[in-house]
């Protein structure tokens, strides 16, 4: 394995989040009926013409400037022909020779060490992004196929990276990491499930140190992020032991079948098609100006690993808490308006990355529909830090909250979780805990300060919640001090 | 002028269009003779012309992202040579 | 001896529906029964619906009636080249590829025309996707000129040509690519007019070569051409190849404008090949505005010899991709004994094309294919830009071209469909208006000796319709070619 060198490329398509489809104004959409979701242009009727789809343009100029790529100030349509019975037209409009957008990169995220310990950051570069159309859906039987056009015309954004990922990990990373920024941005929902997102891999080994490249295979059918992960991994053990054998890496198109974790071959060179790519003469070029691209920069999120970075030095929370935060756009905005609120970094990550999704995923509610607004959750941790009710009692302040949607306050007041205790009650309660443990009362004396936490959890049972935790403290101290 | 030679086989494969011996035969020679008085076209002096794309250069023709009604089931299907479950039948497509 | 009826013009035919002189359903039944009378020997339609175009003339009248009239148009029978799609019509291109496709929606300049209340009036038969200039390739029979029913009318639009010069449609709707309206317009002897590329709407033609198709009006009058052009004129969203500019009122701009105007001849086009008698005509009628004031001027367009060569490789390479769709899966002609899904598109296409369009799709594909694209394709495009720029150049110093529009009169069926480039050299001065984009008229300006018509061409500036119009209009005023209809009772009906 150490004398070669792993090259790995990929070719990302992304379904654009539009209402209405590339080429034509009929709707898209997923998991509707067969065949309800077209008209004479999606089913290339005789006499009908393409229309270009604004929004469309929009996303893939967006997308763009998102990945740092050059926008082509100028950029045409091209037809791709081929036959294929879920391409109506036997022909998909595409761009050729000048794809909209050229270059770019993509920061991934490789694992680290440990799970709460950041991994290495890397900029893979892209080549080129351009925008084509979809195709239609064949569903095969026994003896036939049946064809359903609902996908073909849905816009489709294709990404081109540069051969420069050198392992299975270093893809994972990319898919990961593409599919937050088009989540950010607005531009797709990349679910590979739905087909939003579907990726082809170009591998190729060759002996370290050598410039060329090896010959490549092409691996399709990796129908998840993990099966792009597994797959290009099976694909470099079976390079290899070919090279190992004495044999030579044939160029072709494999199949990869993630059930059974093998993979067959497709096609080989011999049959590449000669695509006779020629401008369509039915569209009319695009011109990306300066206006419209300032437009889109004005509506571009803040970068998902920028934004990480931002949290884990303004707010100093931990990379972990981050990590749960940032893939989430709704969930890193909750956060940092409730922190705008009340202040509490640290405790506002924690409450939102346990409690608050703990909540709605036994809801079934998404961030937006939870009655946890960030005023509520701000107001109960103000309520903790000040003392006034404990963690415990928080909790269940917190799950009327989900409930009702009510201030904290209320809550409180009605169900008397304040944290009360008298004060007699309190050094009966606290001595009673010294009492009960002089293991702990011994490591106190003898330098350890955390041991003073052994008696609080008797003292708060006691009180059944209700003492100020501050107070508690304070009064443990005084009474160990003697 | 000879007439330029063309590979039928391949076209026709391209083309996906199952040619007869005698068509190929006759369109190759017909073909032959049209290409090779196409030939002059190599005569003209082009240097600094561009291809015209289109006749009048206007750019950024598209409509607004608003869905519109397309066509039924029904409709989308009423010319299909065969059809089930709403769906077109064709045999079975083997990659 | 008054006009019947069947061979009155649209202006006339408006004139007497909205002074009540006729009803619509009058004026529907006398186009019909002229149809059912003469076709058995023109064959212009491939089919008509008697009871649809009655009905819609039914809705006319009582628009009529309520003072709901909606416009000069409304009442009167349009026959569609079947290549334009018609909702609930046959669309068949006259190919056996789409012999039973019954289309589901309208083209722009349907609904355009509906909304003026024309009429659709059955389907008028062409070469095969439009491609030929005799109309002797359509799977479904050819047309005969009624002139001369041994003739050829012209084509590709010979269906829509032949029934207007035979009384079966007062106005037709064809498509020109490379000279299919001006050319069949010149055989039968009527109007014939191709708008500028880009004025009327493609959207629900049947797409031969796209960036040279255009749709346009057949008319026994050069004001009823501008009546036409009117109503189907326009940007259309559905089309990103459509124009956006302000439509004139073409007919009334043809009183407005008066001239004189400066004429170009080029001298290319009165070389070798052209028919003496078409020569004469021709000439006369150069005569003619001469003695009117217009300032004649020969002119050059240098890369003239090279336009059919141009066309025809743009052309093919173009439909070699259009034509592909038709492939027998989602409608069509699926081949009854294919066995798998390759053998389904081969035989399919093999069994539902036609020679001439299997021809110039094999060579399209040609053109495209990889090692030959920059030698033709890109190489053609090229000296398109040329041969545009000969016409633009000229249109500095005048305003407009005035040409032959087709070598010969009406050749006899059979003649030429053996020597394809013979046929493909038919085109050979109406093509490079097509390269160029420009508007082309044909009018009528004479008979050969035999009586057959010939057409006399005026080619105009970009989205110049108005001008050329009336330039044309200034020649009909004071000729009458117009007013000779062809004999068809005389002639005996030819076997289809």
């Amino acid at each position: 394995m150490n004398e070669y060198e792993v090259v790995i490329g990929l070719e990302v398509h992304v379904q654009v989040k539009t209402n209405s489809k590339m080429f034509t104004r009929v709707k898209t959409g997923f998991g509707f009926p067969e065949n309800t979701l077209t008209d004479p242009v999606v089913l290339a009727l005789p006499g009908v013409l393409p229309v270009m789809n604004h929004a469309a343009l929009d996303a893939i100029v967006k997308s763009g400037l998102l990945l740092g790529c050059e926008i082509a100030p100028l950029c045409k349509w091209d037809r791709k022909n081929y036959f294929y019975p879920d391409s109506p037209k036997n022909y998909q409009i595409s761009q050729y020779d000048q794809p909209i957008c050229l270059k770019g990169h993509v920061e991934i995220e490789l694992p680290g060490a440990a799970r709460n310990i950041m991994g290495e950051h890397k900029l893979i570069p892209l080549t080129r992004i351009h925008l084509e159309e979809d195709v239609g859906k064949l569903n095969h039987g026994a003896f036939e196929s049946l064809i359903d056009y609902n996908r073909a015309g849905t816009p489709l954004m294709e990404i081109v990276t540069d051969p420069a990922m050198q392992n299975a990990d270093e893809a994972f990373a990319f898919l990961t990491a593409l599919k937050t920024v088009m989540v950010y941005g607005g531009i797709s929902d990349c679910d590979m499930e739905k087909g939003q997102m579907r990726c082809d891999a170009n591998i190729s080994i060759r002996p370290k140190g050598q410039k060329e490249l090896g010959t490549k295979v092409e691996l399709k059918n990796l129908n998840s992020i993990s099966y792009v992960r597994d797959g290009i991994s099976h694909e470099i053990l079976r390079q290899l032991s070919v090279v190992k054998s004495g044999g030579k890496i044939v160029q072709e198109t494999r199949d990869y079948d993630g059930q059974t974790g093998t993979s067959q071959s497709l096609r080989t060179k011999e049959d590449a098609h000669d695509y006779r790519y020629f401008p369509d003469p039915d569209l009319m070029p695009v011109k990306v100006d300066e206006p419209w691209k300032a437009r889109l920069k004005a509506e571009c999120p803040e970068m998902p690993f920028d934004k990480q970075r931002r949290f884990m030095k303004d707010y100093e929370i931990p990379y972990t808490i981050t990590s749960v935060l940032v893939p989430d756009k709704a969930l890193s905005d909750y956060f940092e308006a409730t922190v705008k609120l009340c202040g509490q970094a640290q405790a506002v990550g924690n409450w939102v990355t346990n409690d608050l999704l703990r909540e709605i995923g036994k809801r079934g509610e998404s961030i937006a529909q939870s009655k946890v607004k960030p005023e509520n959750l701000a107001a109960l941790i103000r309520l903790i830090t000040a003392g006034t009710i404990s963690t415990t009692a928080a909790r269940e302040v917190f799950t009327e909250i989900a409930s009702s949607g009510e201030m904290p306050d209320g809550i409180v007041e009605r169900k008397g979780l304040k944290a009360s205790a008298s004060s007699d009650d309190l050094e009966l309660w606290c001595k009673d805990a010294i009492a009960s443990d002089p293991k702990a009362l011994a490591e106190f004396k003898a330098g350890k300060d955390s041991a003073i936490n052994a008696f609080k959890g008797p003292v708060m049972k006691a009180a059944k919640g209700k003492a100020n935790p501050k107070l508690v403290d304070e009064t443990l101290r005084r009474l160990l001090a003697l | 002028m000879a007439a330029v030679q063309i590979d039928i086989n391949h076209l026709a494969k391209l083309a996906r269009i199952t040619l007869t011996e005698s068509e190929k035969e006759r369109f190759a020679s017909q073909l032959g003779d049209v290409l090779s008085h196409i030939a002059e076209l190599t005569e003209v002096d082009v240097t600094g012309i561009e291809p015209t794309a289109h006749a009048s250069p206007v750019y950024n023709v598209w409509s607004e992202d608003v869905a519109q009604p397309g066509l039924s089931t029904a409709e989308a299907l009423q010319n299909a040579p065969a059809q089930k479950d709403n769906m077109i039948v064709v045999p079975k497509v083997v990659d | 001896m008054s006009t019947p009826l069947y061979f009155k013009s649209v202006a006339e035919l408006s004139s007497e529906l909205s002074t009540k002189k006729i009803s619509s359903v009058e004026l529907t039944q006398a186009i019909i029964a002229r149809t059912k009378a003469v076709d058995s020997k023109v064959h212009a339609f491939n089919s008509f619906d008697e009871t649809d175009v009655l009905s819609q003339a039914k809705l006319s009248d009582e628009r009529r009636s309520l003072g709901k009239t909606l416009g000069a148009l409304d009442g009167i029978p349009i026959g569609f080249k079947d290549v334009i799609s018609v909702k609930g019509q046959p669309l068949t291109a006259s190919s056996n590829m789409l012999k039973n496709f019954i289309s589901p929606y309208d083209a722009t300049v349907t609904e355009k025309l509906k909304a003026v209340g024309a009429l659709s009036w059955g389907r008028l038969n062409l070469d095969e996707f439009a491609m030929g200039s005799s109309t002797e390739n359509s799977a479904f029979g050819q047309t005969h000129n009624p002139w001369d029913l041994d003739r050829v009318p012209g084509g590709s639009s010979g269906g829509s040509a032949a029934a207007l010069a035979a009384g079966e449609a007062p106005a037709t709707l064809g498509s020109d690519t490379g000279g299919s309206i001006r050319q069949p317009a010149a055989l039968c002897g009527v109007v014939g007019l191709k708008p500028t590329y880009g004025l009327i709407s493609r959207y629900g033609l049947i797409a031969f070569a796209s960036s040279l198709d255009q749709i346009g009006p057949f008319t026994r009058t050069v004001e009823d051409s501008a009546i036409m052009l009117g109503a189907i004129a326009g940007h259309d969203p559905r089309d990103s190849t459509s124009f956006k500019t302000q439509i004139p009122d073409y007919r009334a701009e043809l009183k407005n404008r008066k001239g004189p105007w400066k004429l170009g001849i080029p001298k290319e086009y009165f070389g070798e090949g052209l028919d003496p008698e078409v020569a004469h005509a021709v000439e006369s009628a150069i005569h003619f505005y001469k003695s009117k004031g217009c300032e004649i001027k020969e002119i050059s367009l240098p890369h003239t010899k090279y336009a059919v060569g141009v066309y025809y490789i743009i052309a093919t390479a173009e439909c070699s991709s259009n034509l592909a769709r038709y492939d027998g899966v989602r409608y069509g002609h699926r081949s009854k004994e294919a066995t798998d899904i390759l053998d389904l598109y081969f035989k399919s296409r093999a069994e539902g094309f036609g020679a001439e369009v299997k021809r110039r799709i094999i060579l399209g594909t040609y053109v495209l294919s990889s090692g030959y694209q920059d030698a033709y394709y890109v190489r053609a495009q090229k000296v398109r830009t040329l041969i545009r720029r000969d016409f633009l150049d000229a249109y500095k110093d005048i305003d407009a071209v005035i040409t032959p529009t087709s070598p010969t009169p009406a050749f006899k069926a059979g003649e030429k469909a053996a020597n394809p480039l013979a046929m493909y050299l038919c085109d050979v001065y109406t093509i490079g208006v097509n390269l160029a984009g420009l508007p082309g008229i044909s009018i009528p300006c004479g008979y050969s000796k035999s009586g057959l018509p010939i057409g006399l061409q005026l080619i105009g500036k970009p989205y110049g319709e108005a001008d050329l119009l009336a330039l044309a209009h200034s020649y009909e005023l004071e000729h009458s070619w117009g007013t000779r209809f062809p004999d068809l009772e005389a002639q005996k009906g030819v076997r289809l």
